[in-house]
């Protein structure tokens, strides 16, 4: 049973995982104040013969002192949470040199297409599989996500990166894998009666092994 | 309205269809009658099927010895293509029915493949589709004609029937969780269609007397007509040729 | 009924000539009934939207098996009793459809702003009793309508109860065809009965207010139900009107929603969501209104803050309105607008948090009885917490990149709903049951139903954030055929198993609910001790509740107050020698 976030294989998991504890934390102090709080009061202010209940409408320094501390909380958290969402999910966020993989969505499978040996998408040598993502390590990669009929959504819990593709739209998504190893894809946007089987690999390579692989699938190809 | 002009009206009306039916009764059974046979041929350079990659889905990769090639244009030893669909597409008499048969036709889904690729069923005849393989496939059939429908089956065993109101060629049969899945159902309102095989050859058998439309599609290279004239019950010869492009 | 100054009536505040069972019971205009009507029909789509769950955690946690009984279901169902994909996809869209719509919102506003509304604020009906009258029954049509998904060819609607286009404008892709159609039919109806509820509560609440009864005296229940009005009739006709277009898109051959030819598939997010965060205020904030009744009544103390509850309940429902996108920060919009409604949703988390300190501030030296209401309120505040807590984490954008669309979600918007609004009711029906039926419910059941509910339920819903953590996405029909989840499958049996025990928990509360109708406790005039208005009537209240509207001469939670005396509450119709008439009073 794994019971905390995915292995972390990407560098968006790194900065994501951090706010994810920090978070946990700051929550987790607002949470046993409350558990706690309600816990004892039960318990301490319980109706006792002969009690009474101490008469008041509230305390405004009270309510400034619990409005300003949950306000100054989120707002920093918002400053350093946007700091993150524009380094990852930003206009300008893509870095140029990035390696471009085409990524078709449909029911049920994703049609990943590669630019083939000469690097460039658009060409002769581009080849495209099914379900298989093979990208090299230490390598910004971005992912020009198009969709063939509705919405579906490109998750890859260990890169801690998901994107919807649209139909009608084309989404590059980018993220840079730090570790080798096979992962997966789910499709995390509700897309027919196949939302579950939409499944594919992702296959992180050295880059030597990424080339050689690619040399290989430009010469004989797979449906 | 009274009892006596109701029982004149509806005894009428019994004695119509009566009429109607007797009319309508199918020329003859279907064991006399002209047969129309031929070969599909294939000329020019037979092209590479692509490889099939299962990887995806181990259960079905386990039931091939080498990686299976998808069945676009299949080519037989001898130089003529399977998977031919023939059929008579005018000719018939008018007015003429031909009673579904209560038998089902069967098409499996094994080794996530379609069996037959090439199929054809009867108006009204059932469509027993079966699962064979031990992971989820969904029938997507892309009628036009027909109301189309898409239905999965989960687990091996499963059998789901399906039938067809009206003539259709081709309904396109797909399975979106494995893309290379496809098969291509003709429906007709009548028997008088084949499908070539491994020896590129076809048979339409209990033709009555008369001049007919014979089609022969392929999915890939489309379809040729032929017209043909039968007589008693000698046979007919008629070939068809496709060219690779 | 239109203005408090006029001449008093001889019986009960209205002049009818006797009336037939069906006008009395059944086509009634009373808004005591209809209240009672609602929650009837909304009880039974809460038990029906929890057949659908059972199913649901059965799939998930024995996929492939047979379910028990799923023989009786047909075969674009089940295949042998197993769960099909398809039919899965139908029970999570419906499961979601009939708990928002048909159970939830009516319960909390057909319900208990019918009720309770001119009953606290001292007037003898709403302000459009025959309004009132359709309302209910064009929710109870609709109702039917959306029932009859599962009975029509190809089956229920199944594109999630967020319903996105295009997968739910396209029948060839979705495999819904009349069911999809019927969805939307069903919610522009159920959308036209909550608007013409809410023209009647807000009315009622502006006009018809008991002399003395200023805006600063109404009880926070009143406060939450007056707001919540306002926030549907604004926000459910742009769902209306959203539903349509894909009606359109489904029938006569637009493309509002679908590229195809020249649709925008975002565009239906944004008019869903837009509508759908209000939604969620909508089922929230009487919910808290009510909670605040009841808490202040159970620790006999005013509540703590009550202006700052107020603005709380404004700030709440007009920041609602801005933060829409958070639902659609991974959906391809412009990432700025994801900064900006990362602002907005951060911020509307302080009202929130003000409200829960509130609550605590009211039991705080306080003398506090754990009757069933107080128990179920307290549990409310307590797991509210959690499920806003929750929310921090997706309103963070780059952990939503992580969590959205999983089980972290489902996990979050069940605390919210389940534990915070299904709690609520959990403390409100028991409550205001006396003043409906005239007995009360068994308390030792309730607390039974309480302890087995809180348990159970924290059990179901608390490890759905682990498996959210671990990547499960949404609306899976087999998680187990990702490496990345099967693991997990222990925990979801744990689940599974827990939500068995949870739905069994509430056939108890439905055997007290029934039970209690014939059998229950005769109920005195104010059995909880409580302030409101509505206590000062007969146990069941007359038609027509009093015959003439009562004054108002304190606020609603002067419990504990020293002019009280030897009593730790003092109603808020209760003159005291000090107290002066409130200008508009008639002459007694």
């Amino acid at each position: 049973m794994h019971w905390w976030l995915p292995t972390a294989a990407s560098t968006f998991a790194g900065p994501i995982d951090g706010l994810f504890l920090a978070i946990l934390i700051i929550t987790g102090i607002a949470l046993v104040i409350v558990e706690v709080g309600l816990l004892w009061f039960s318990v301490k202010y319980r109706a006792r013969p002969g009690r009474k209940a101490f008469y008041t409408h509230g305390s405004t320094r009270a309510e400034v002192i619990w409005t300003s501390i949950p306000a100054v909380t989120v707002v920093a958290l918002g400053i350093v949470s946007n700091h993150y969402w524009v380094q990852i999910k930003g206009r300008d966020s893509v870095p140029p040199n990035a390696y471009g993989i085409g990524v078709h969505v449909k029911q049920f499978e994703w049609q990943i297409t590669y630019p083939g040996p000469d690097g460039k998408l658009g060409t002769g040598d581009d080849f495209t599989l099914r379900n298989q993502l093979h990208v090299p390590v230490n390598q910004p990669i971005v992912v020009h996500l198009t969709s063939e009929d509705v919405i579906h959504s490109f998750f890859i819990p260990q890169f801690r990166i998901k994107q919807d593709a649209v139909p009608g739209l084309t989404i590059n998504a980018w993220f840079q894998a730090t570790k080798t190893g096979e992962y997966e894809i789910g499709c995390a946007e509700l897309c027919g009666m196949g939302h579950y089987k939409m499944r594919a690999r992702v296959f992180v390579h050295t880059p030597e092994e990424f080339t050689a692989w690619v040399a290989q699938q430009a010469a004989g190809g797979t449906q | 309205m009274n009892g006596r002009l109701f029982s004149v009206i509806g005894g009428a009306c019994v004695l119509a269809v009566f009429a109607a039916s007797a009319a309508r009764r199918p020329a003859g059974a279907e064991q006399a009658g002209a047969t129309i046979t031929g070969k599909v041929k294939f000329t020019g350079v037979r092209p590479t099927n692509p490889r099939i990659d299962m990887s995806e889905e181990a259960a079905c990769k386990a039931k091939y010895p080498t990686p299976p090639t998808a069945e676009t244009v299949v080519v037989n030893a001898n130089g003529t293509l399977a998977n031919v669909f023939v059929y008579v597409k005018a000719g018939l008499p008018a007015g003429a029915a031909y009673p579904a048969p209560t038998t089902p036709v069967v098409l499996d889904q094994n080794g996530c493949r379609y069996h037959p690729h090439v199929l054809g069923i009867m108006v009204g005849q059932n469509l027993e589709i079966l699962n064979s393989d031990p992971v989820l496939h969904n029938i997507k059939a892309k009628a036009v004609k027909n109301r189309p429908f898409n239905v999965s089956q989960p687990s091996a065993g499963m059998k789901t029937m399906r039938t067809f109101a009206v003539p259709e060629v081709m309904v396109a049969l797909e399975c979106n969780v494995h893309g290379w899945m496809n098969a291509f159902l003709g429906v007709l309102p009548h028997p008088f269609f084949a499908v070539t095989g491994t020896d590129g050859s076809f048979s339409i058998k209990g033709l009555p007397p008369g001049t007919y439309t014979i089609e022969a599609w392929h999915e890939k290279y489309g379809a040729q007509t032929a017209t043909v004239t039968v007589a008693g019950a000698a046979p007919k010869t008629q070939d068809f040729t496709f060219a690779a492009r | 009924m239109t203005s408090v100054a006029h001449a008093a009536p001889a019986h009960g505040g209205a002049q009818h000539a006797p009336m037939s069972f069906w006008r009395k019971y059944i086509f009634s205009t009373d808004h005591k009934i209809i209240g009672i009507q609602f929650l009837f029909v909304s009880l039974f789509f809460l038990l029906l939207g929890g057949l659908l769950a059972m199913q649901i955690r059965w799939q998930l946690g024995f996929p492939g098996q047979p379910l028990p009984g799923g023989g009786i279901l047909p075969e674009s169902m089940t295949s042998g009793g197993v769960i099909l994909p398809e039919y899965y996809i139908q029970l999570v869209t419906m499961h979601g459809t009939f708990m928002v719509f048909f159970a939830i919102m009516p319960l909390l506003m057909g319900v208990y702003a019918n009720f309770l509304i001119p009953l606290k604020i001292g007037t003898h009906d709403m302000a459009f009793p025959r309004l009132n009258m359709w309302s209910f029954w064009l929710a109870f049509t609709a109702g039917l309508i959306m029932l009859a998904g599962f009975f029509v060819p190809d089956g229920a609607a199944r594109a999630g109860w967020t319903m996105y286009a295009p997968l739910s404008a396209r029948p060839d892709l979705s495999g819904a065809t009349y069911g999809q159609i019927l969805w939307c039919i069903s919610i522009v109806v159920l959308g036209l009965s909550s608007v013409l509820g809410s023209v009647n509560y807000i009315t009622t609440v502006i006009n018809h207010r008991a002399p003395g009864m200023t805006w600063f005296r109404m009880p926070l229940s009143v406060w939450a139900l007056f707001i919540t009005a306002i926030l549907a009739v604004l926000a459910l006709p742009v769902l209306q009107g959203a539903a349509i277009m894909l009606l359109f898109d489904q029938t006569i051959g637009t493309h509002f929603f679908d590229p195809i030819a020249g649709g925008q598939a975002l565009l239906w997010q944004h008019l869903f969501w837009f509508f759908g965060h209000p939604e969620v205020y909508i089922l929230i904030l009487p919910a808290m209104g009510m909670v605040s009744d009841i808490i202040a009544n159970g620790s006999r103390k005013p509540i703590f803050g009550y202006h700052s509850m107020v603005f709380a309940i404004v700030g709440i429902a007009f920041l609602g309105w801005i933060v829409w996108g958070h639902h659609m920060f991974m959906s391809g919009m412009n990432p700025t607008l994801g900064s900006t409604f990362m602002v907005s949703t951060l911020l509307i988390s302080v009202p929130s948090a003000i409200k829960v300190f509130n609550w605590m501030g009211t039991m705080w030296r306080g003398n506090l009885r754990f009757t069933v209401p107080m128990l179920n309120a307290v549990g409310f505040v307590s797991m509210f917490t959690i499920g806003g807590l929750s929310g921090v984490f997706m309103a963070a954008t780059p952990v939503d990149m992580h969590i959205h669309d999983t089980q972290f979600i489902v996990a979050h918007l069940h605390y919210v709903l389940f534990g915070g609004s299904l709690f609520a009711l959990f403390a409100a029906i028991p409550y205001w049951y006396p003043k409906m039926f005239g007995r009360m419910m068994s308390e030792a059941i309730g607390k039974w139903h309480f302890w087995l509910t809180f348990v159970t339920y924290n059990l179901v819903f608390f490890p759905m954030h682990i498996l959210g953590m671990n990547g499960e996405m949404r609306r899976l029909y087999d998680p187990t055929q990702y490496d990345f989840l099967r693991g997990l499958q222990p925990l979801r049996v744990f689940i599974s198993i827990a939500a068995f025990a949870l739905f069994a928990s509430q056939l108890l509360f439905v055997f007290n609910f029934l039970w209690s109708l014939k059998r229950g406790k005769k109920a005195e005039q104010n059995p909880w001790q409580d302030n409101g208005l509505e206590w000062s009537l007969p146990s069941p209240a007359p038609h027509g509740n009093w015959d003439r509207p009562p004054n108002v001469y304190r606020g609603p939670y002067e419990f504990s107050a020293p002019e009280a005396g030897n009593a730790d509450f003092l109603p808020q119709h209760v003159k005291l020698a000090t107290d002066k008439e409130p200008a508009g009073s008639l002459p007694r």
